[in-house]
């Protein structure tokens, strides 16, 4: 039974999100710019972080939207780049195999790179997500990208490329900061990680990033299923 | 009203993959050596989302970003929270950045 004074469950996944949360703003706050600047009207741009969720897409969109390209390939692009999301609901709905249905759609909205991998390292070190926790870390790094969106959108004119442009390196240094943890628990975890990043390099070479990030990942994992030891459950 | 389309149709691009892995999962039983490739996943992700990727942070030079993600690996390394090694990361590359 829940004790009066322990914070509510919702609230203590929005504090887990912060983290998220540094790394959304800036991107979200030059997605926000880039959008005013090709000339996307306020409108679609909030509806598209709020609806689409996918910086990488976003910012694609906006571009591929900028040179003229037609709504087809927009939403086909966003498709291939985005498909990874159904590789990893599929590995973090496996986690969370004992939420309801309902919660499990409504939090598999959610899942972005960084979410999933905050959620499913935290299961994996041991942890007891509730549904309440994971749906206030998800709504946390959500509304984080939307009001980012709105504030690069209309800051545009005030901030200088140059310090938005920096802050590209932070999703990674976020990535990087939940695998070095990972890895120390369990090295097999590190070589799963060193091969797939050598396979989504090489997969590069040959197709558009967004392919080659998913067979990386499918591959790596793969790999993982024969010599990651035995989940202890 | 185009660019509202083109806004609906990328969102059902990717919030249906995400729903559908919610709806899937919950209907079969995995057998183990599937759990244990999902369960493998996460690392795997993580890895082919940082490389080759992190070159491409300034992509006239990429050892820019290959030094602000080695600098992020030791702040990770040396079990500092996760805000500082996102931190140190960013001055590094604004670092090299006003230094190129």
């Amino acid at each position: 039974m829940c004790t009066k004074r322990e914070r509510p469950e919702g609230l203590k996944g929005v504090i887990a999100a912060v983290p998220i949360m540094v790394g959304y703003l800036p991107i979200a706050i030059a997605f926000g710019v880039i959008a005013q600047q090709t000339g996307i009207p306020l409108m679609p741009t909030l509806l598209m972080s709020m609806l689409v969720y996918a910086g990488a897409s976003q910012l694609m969109a906006a571009n591929m939207l900028a040179a003229g390209a037609g709504g087809l390939e927009v939403v086909l692009a966003t498709f291939v780049l985005n498909f990874r999301h159904f590789v990893m609901g599929l590995s973090l709905m496996n986690l969370l195999q004992r939420f309801p249905l309902r919660w499990k759609i409504g939090l598999s909205s959610g899942i972005t790179d960084e979410t999933f991998a905050m959620t499913s390292l935290r299961i994996r070190t041991g942890e007891k997500l509730t549904p309440r926790f994971t749906a206030g870390l998800m709504l946390g790094a959500w509304s984080t990208w939307v009001v980012g969106s709105f504030l690069g959108y209309s800051l545009s004119q005030v901030i200088p490329p140059t310090i938005s442009e920096s802050m590209s390196i932070a999703l990674y240094a976020m990535f990087i900061g939940l695998l070095v943890p990972a890895v120390r628990e369990e090295w097999r975890a590190g070589g799963v990680a060193l091969a797939s990043m050598g396979l989504c390099w090489g997969f590069s070479q040959m197709m558009a990033s967004g392919w080659a990030i998913i067979l990386a990942t499918v591959c790596g994992g793969l790999l993982g299923a024969f010599w990651m030891k035995e989940e202890v459950e | 009203m185009t660019v509202f389309w083109i806004v609906i149709g990328m969102s059902l691009a990717t919030m249906v993959p995400r729903w559908l892995s919610a709806w899937v999962v919950g209907r079969l039983r995995l057998p183990a050596w599937v759990r244990r490739w999902l369960n493998s996943i996460p690392f795997a992700a993580l890895g082919a989302l940082v490389f080759p990727g992190i070159l491409s942070v300034e992509p006239k030079e990429p050892a820019v970003g290959l030094i602000g993600g080695i600098v992020a690996a030791i702040l990770a390394g040396f079990r500092l929270p996760i805000l500082f090694i996102i931190m140190g990361a960013i001055l590094t590359v604004m670092g090299m950045k006003t230094w190129l």
